[in-house]
């Protein structure tokens, strides 16, 4: 939620939504997924309060709670950038020059993968093929997908978004 | 109400994030505002296959196919083609730059295809199910539920060869027939639409563009097994498909053909999405079931087969999406129908995805035994940049590396088992002299082991031992020791592993030493990499007749590796050189070489 502030750490509740959804799936068998989902969905990653409060409300141990959210690459711990970058790292990017998307990325936000920048404005990680191989290299800013990226047009599409 | 006119707009995710929608948008807007409404449909279709030349137009009744078209351009095109019935040439494809009307059985990337499983993808609306259902869709339900009993349906799955796509190639009927013979009671049927290898996006296209169809599959598996329950495993990364199952399984609801008594049959069948989250290994059936039970993906030995005890200790058949895609059409078409395409042993088709350094790059269909070199150098249209192929790998990272000797092997399954690789969900990844063989096994192997689950011992210590070693090699610091090694490592994790990741995780290793050794010695022996990817073999220097001292490259450098006098030739330092490329980029003198 981009109106939450960035050190909120500690704060967050679960919503009366997701409360819901939870009571909906609590009897269904193999629901830790698929709750884990929607609570990243809404807060962009998976605070530990929550997790705390999930354990509960499901009768889990939290223990087994952290075991599914560190096995999944999906699932973060952490609070994501207000723009969240993923770059392709799937097979046809990576012949492609994904990796120097990564490296000029880097460059232009002065931190490395899977760090927010401290502006909290922007965060970048390398993810697996995203299925628009025929695009390659490819990259997604919150959801919308830019094919056959060059390096010369990061600085302004990075523009674009530190000011919208 | 049918129209006059139809316009067929790609929906696709590759289409969709170069302004598809946008363009979409448009036609419509052109559509109505020209008075056109009742005349001319506008449809967003499934992916049309030719994702290089995205977005793709198609109009109808007279095939013409537009490329790379534009939301700028749909005023022209209803006002030129619609109206005045003249083609817009400029957005034709450009066929040997001849710019001329070709149907699309005429381009090249199509000629040699043949559609199965893609046989609605880019042909109807995949959010309307009465166009599934006007060309045919629901009939072979009809046909299973009330003429003929779940063991004829489980016949003619075995008699058509129908072998599973997502890649084993395990015979679905006799998969079938395995769970129908448990005891009556709760079974499951699966769908894998995990699809992990980097590269590939065939399941996706074909659940984005003809949802119904896999539908339609796992109602007739759940009739012929007796399972009541039906559960789509699919990633959570592919947004639009999930968004498109769940409207497929709404209205597939809505007409009766999912939920209780189906068309009145008595026979009851419903279908729950399940969302994966990143990790590869649950692409395997057992890791898969344990992921939907809500736990750590981590697979389990077999026996016994999910067949036998799947998810929650129940009957389980669980099948790839195209291999699920294929059921409807054999049911209606018949098994010998089905069974005269293919190879011996290989029957059917296969889709690819088809990317790296090709031309035409996309999804594409043809028959099993087809040839490499058909599918890069006639559908694909070869090598990017006119550069020489060097080799082609397919399964993705539990593939092998196939070079050029065998562009002219027959795919199937055996072929491509016989020449180390295997046949894969159906990533087609080719490479060009500008890759470097050691450093694509490297990356492959970087990437198992990232996902290796670390349960058993082979995988998890073999797989980051070969990284290991080849991240020597490529750091050109590598010995002939270390290819032995390698060798004896592949060896014990193929036999060894667990579960298939670690069982297959050296095909690219092996198949690579087996092929490409030469390139592996040169990186050893002469430390060099012919294709300049390995970054620590390379080298810059200073031209010094062509430098002039303008001290750019200098100041770029992020080392201070480069010393020189304003105005006179400078020199690179190669014990502090980063290889960062950064002089090499910046001098506008080109007096940098690298090597
Ligand atoms: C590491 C690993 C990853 C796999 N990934 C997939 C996948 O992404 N999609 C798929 O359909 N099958 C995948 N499989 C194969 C499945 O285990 C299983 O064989 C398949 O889903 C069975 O369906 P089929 O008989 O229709 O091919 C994978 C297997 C292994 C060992
Ligand atoms: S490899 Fe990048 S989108 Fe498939």
């Amino acid at each position: 939620m981009s109106t939450a502030p960035t050190t909120a750490q500690g704060t967050q509740k679960l919503t009366p939504e997701l409360k819901a959804f939870i009571a909906e799936w609590k009897e269904k068998p193999g629901n830790l997924v698929m709750i884990l989902h929607h609570v990243q969905q809404h807060f962009g990653y998976i605070p530990r309060e929550v997790a705390f409060e999930v354990a509960d409300l499901i009768d889990v141990p939290l223990a087994k709670i952290y075991g599914v959210i560190t096995f999944y690459n999906f699932f973060k711990l952490k609070k994501p950038g207000r723009n969240q970058i993923q770059v392709c790292m799937g097979t046809a990017c990576y012949l492609k020059g994904g990796e120097d998307i990564i490296a000029e990325l880097e460059g232009i936000l002065g931190v490395g993968v899977n760090t927010v920048t401290p502006d909290g404005e922007f965060s970048v990680e390398a993810v697996r093929c995203l299925g628009c191989c025929g695009l390659a290299p490819v990259m997604v800013i919150n959801g919308e997908v830019f094919g056959k990226v060059k390096t010369e047009s990061l600085q302004g599409i990075i523009a674009k978004f530190r000011n919208a | 109400m049918s129209y006059k006119q139809y316009i067929l707009v790609c929906g696709g995710t590759a289409c969709d994030s170069i302004r598809g929608m946008e363009l979409f948008n448009a036609l419509k807007t052109a559509v109505k505002e020209n008075g056109l409404i009742n005349e001319v449909q506008v449809v967003r279709t499934g992916c049309l296959g030719f994702c290089e030349k995205g977005p793709i137009v198609k109009v109808l009744p007279q095939d013409t196919f537009y490329v790379e078209v534009k939301p700028e351009d749909a005023e022209e095109i209803i006002k030129e083609h619609i109206i005045k019935g003249r083609e817009v040439s400029r957005l034709l494809y450009d066929k040997e730059q001849s710019k001329i009307h070709v149907a699309i059985e005429g381009i090249d990337f199509y000629q040699k295809q043949f559609r199965v499983v893609l046989r609605n993808c880019g042909a109807i609306d995949p959010n309307v199910i009465d166009e599934y259902i006007a060309r045919d869709g629901y009939k072979a339900l009809e046909k299973a539920l009330f003429d003929m009993t779940p063991q004829d349906v489980i016949d003619e799955i075995s008699k058509s060869g129908l072998r599973g796509r997502g890649g084993a190639g395990f015979p679905t009927g006799k998969k079938w027939s395995f769970a129908a013979a448990q005891p009556a009671g709760q079974k499951y049927m699966v769908c894998n639409a995990d699809e992990g290898d980097p590269g590939a996006y065939m399941d996706r296209s074909t659940l984005e563009g003809d949802p119904h169809s896999v539908l339609e599959a796992m109602t007739i598996g759940g009739y012929a097994i007796g399972a009541d329950k039906g559960f789509i495993y699919i990633r959570a990364e592919y947004p639009l498909a999930i968004k498109r199952l769940e409207n497929a399984l709404k209205q597939a609801r809505e007409y009766g053909l999912l939920g209780n008594d189906i068309l009145g049959s008595g026979f009851s069948f419903d279908i729950e999405i399940r969302l994966g989250a990143g990790a590869f290994v649950c692409g395997e059936e057992t890791a898969l079931l344990a992921s939907i039970e809500g736990n750590r993906g981590m697979p389990r030995p077999r026996p016994p087969f999910p067949a036998v005890k799947g998810l929650w200790g129940r009957p389980t058949v669980i099948n790839n999406v195209e291999t699920l895609a294929n059921i409807p059409v054999i049911l209606l078409k018949g098994a010998d129908w089905f069974n005269k395409i293919g190879t011996a042993t290989s029957k059917g088709t296969k889709v690819f995805a088809l990317t790296g350094k090709i031309n035409n790059s996309g999804l594409i269909e043809v028959p099993m035994g087809t040839t490499l070199r058909e599918i890069i150098f006639d559908i694909g249209g070869g090598i990017r940049g006119g550069k020489a192929f060097k080799a082609a790998q397919t399964g993705g990272p539990s593939g092998g590396i196939i070079p050029p000797q065998f562009l002219d092997t027959p795919i199937d399954y055996e072929n491509l088992a016989k020449i180390g690789s295997i046949m894969g969900s159906g990533g087609l990844i080719v490479m060009d002299e500008d890759d470097c063989i050691p450093n694509i096994a490297k990356f492959y192997l970087d990437f198992t082991v990232d996902e290796s689950c670390g349960k058993c011992a082979p995988c998890r210590i073999g797989g980051r031992k070969l990284l290991n070693y080849l991240d020597k090699i490529c750091d050109g610091k590598g010995t002939h020791e270390d290819i032995e090694n390698m060798r004896e490592i592949s060896e014990a994790m193929s036999r060894a592993s667990l579960c298939g990741l670690g069982q297959t995780a050296s095909n690219p290793v092996q198949s690579s030493l087996r092929y490409f050794m030469d390139e592996y010695k040169e990186h050893i022996d002469d430390k060099r990499c012919r294709a300049g990817k390995c970054k620590n073999l390379l080298r810059y220097t200073i031209d010094k007749t062509k430098c002039v001292g303008c001290t750019a490259c200098a100041r770029v450098c992020p080392a201070n590796a480069i010393a020189g006098e304003r105005k006179q030739p400078h020199a690179i330092n190669n014990e502090t050189c980063i290889k960062c490329g950064q002089c090499y980029e910046i001098c506008k003198f080109h007096a940098i070489t690298r090597e």
